[in-house]
């Protein structure tokens, strides 16, 4: 059984706010879900199955589901951090093939600039998570876990500080025609070095933007998608998995993408050599080189190399990625960059992303996210997405 | 492996932050452990089962869930990565040490300056206390304060 072509993404909406401290997070929820179901032509009682993961305030779906006065008989709220959306997407194509819903809302929303949350702040103490006890004390940050996984990835293969500056280069060149996006001036190799360390080797300008704001995305079955009039974008393939420490077997030189990526890829029936556009989940710099050798675009080790001298820039690099700035430029709502990366797959997939960024004939995408805390648990979803 | 791209970090004294680390949480699982270390002794948990010494410690061997058992270990490691959080006041650092015995553990290098810190460099058990007075393992480069003859040279 496969969910390949048993759904579609027909509603895709990014919402524009990247700093709400007037707005509740259920509002900017709610205002996101509005926003991509009139983007499919479809209205809030077409849906009967939600999706959402732990920025949605409240126990679970329950009170987003309340707030939105939804009637449904399909809910998941499955939370792998930032990449749950990429995970829900597969999940509601699931839910959608088994029968149990027809037409699947999926949203994320947050607000922590307007409340001051960002990754080098000390994460809450979870007194029973069972790693609490021997890490609480080193305060593994999520910018501190990431550096170590640069760090390491440096010692093993010769990674350098100006490859992984390459990637917010050709972010920052997309982001210049964005208008919505948060940092809109072209940046250069040396400007991301000069940039202030953080936590080494990681600059400020490694790190993604910390932003307000949402998205939503609607997922219905085959023959909802072809009455509306939206091109189609089809769920190909999908892949999911987790990892951790191993039990102190930790090595830090890849992800759980090495797992996710290539069951995308093989429910999908195609390789990563024929994919035309790339969303990358960018959290940092280090987390799109780890994807994109995880994912297989090269070999482990040759990221650094891969992504130089602008190979992930639209319209001249090999592999263009995250035309929308990514989480790198543009935003990063609820510190969850996954729904953003479904959102500009899509409008690459519509012919609807910017014209200067828009790859042509895009008929073949892949988002694939890394939520949690790559340098210590994490979860990786990966979703190839076909137009037809 | 190639060749390690220098250190950025300046000159930066990490200190050994005694009585300012955070609380770690009490749990039943880790309280022999918190015990021994009130007396120095720096335990992990290994498999009766299948033999293997793990970390973080838990009851349930994570390899093959037979039983586990707590042994002493020898406090030697070497550093996996680390990081410098240079901004913070005193700066800190965050770490993966490998322990002799064999897993891999989140840690702090400690009482050194950052400048001295890459990955392969013999470490050394060193416990600092936390607000309340609770035992942190930590590292401190190996050779820098053990008698002589007791650590690795470094």
């Amino acid at each position: 059984m496969t969910i390949n072509g048993r759904a579609h993404i027909v509603g895709a909406y990014e919402h524009p706010t990247r700093k709400a401290p007037d707005k509740s997070v259920a509002q900017l929820h709610a205002e996101s879900a509005a926003g991509a179901l009139a983007d499919a032509g479809l209205t809030k009682d077409d849906v009967d199955g939600y999706f959402c993961a732990g920025d949605a305030p409240g126990l679970g779906p329950l009170a987003m589901a309340d707030y939105m006065n939804l009637r449904l008989r399909h809910l998941d709220s499955t939370d792998i951090g930032g990449a749950s959306y990429i995970a829900h997407v597969a999940h509601a194509a699931q839910a959608i093939a088994m029968g149990r819903c027809n037409v699947a809302l999926i949203t994320l929303a947050g607000r922590p600039r307007s409340a001051g949350h960002s990754g080098t702040a000390a994460r809450p103490v979870i007194a029973d998570a069972p790693d609490s006890p021997w890490e609480t004390p080193f305060g593994p940050t999520t910018v501190n876990l990431y550096a170590m996984c640069a760090r390491r990835h440096m010692h093993e293969f010769g990674t350098t500080p100006e490859q992984l500056a390459w990637i917010k280069v050709a972010a920052s060149h997309h982001a210049q025609h964005n208008p919505h996006a948060m940092l809109r001036d072209v940046v250069s190799v040396e400007d991301v070095l000069a940039s202030p360390m953080v936590a080494d080797p990681l600059h400020r300008l490694d790190c993604c933007v910390v932003s307000d704001g949402g998205g939503a995305l609607v997922v219905a079955r085959p023959e909802i998608a072809r009455s509306l009039k939206r091109p189609l974008v089809r769920v190909m393939g999908a892949g999911e998995a987790q990892k951790g420490q191993l039990g102190g077997e930790v090595d830090l030189t890849y992800s759980a993408a090495r797992i996710s990526g290539p069951a995308a890829f093989a429910e999908a029936g195609v390789a990563p050599a024929d994919i035309q556009y790339a969303s990358i989940y960018d959290s940092f710099t280090i987390t799109v080189l780890m994807q994109l050798e995880d994912l297989g675009f090269c070999e482990k080790g040759q990221g650094g190399r891969f992504v130089a001298d602008g190979n992930l820039i639209a319209g001249t690099g090999r592999l263009p990625f995250n035309t929308d700035g990514g989480g790198l430029c543009n935003n990063h709502p609820a510190n969850r960059g996954g729904i953003t990366k479904v959102i500009e797959a899509v409008r690459q997939l519509r012919g609807e992303a910017h014209p200067a960024v828009q790859v042509r004939d895009c008929a073949l995408a892949v988002a694939t996210g890394i939520g949690g805390l790559l340098g210590s648990r994490h979860g990786a979803a990966t979703l190839v997405l076909g137009r037809e | 492996m190639t060749q390690v791209p220098p250190n950025p970090i300046p000159s930066t004294r990490i200190p050994l932050r005694d009585g300012d680390w955070p609380d770690p949480p009490a749990s039943p699982e880790t309280a022999p452990f918190v015990e021994a270390a009130r007396e120095g002794r720096f335990l992990l948990r290994r498999c009766r089962a299948c033999g293997k010494a793990h970390w973080y410690p838990r009851s349930l061997c994570p390899f093959c869930f037979g039983e586990t058992a707590w042994e002493e270990a020898s406090g030697d490691g070497t550093i996996y990565s680390c990081t410098v959080l240079a901004r913070e006041e005193p700066p800190r650092t965050i770490a993966y040490v490998t322990l002799a015995e064999g897993p891999t553990m989140m840690t702090s290098v400690v009482d050194c300056d950052a400048r001295d810190l890459a990955v392969g460099r013999p470490v050394r058990l060193v416990f600092a206390r936390s607000r309340n007075g609770t035992p942190v393992p930590c590292f401190r480069p190996a050779g820098t304060d053990a008698p002589p003859g007791t650590g690795p040279a470094s």
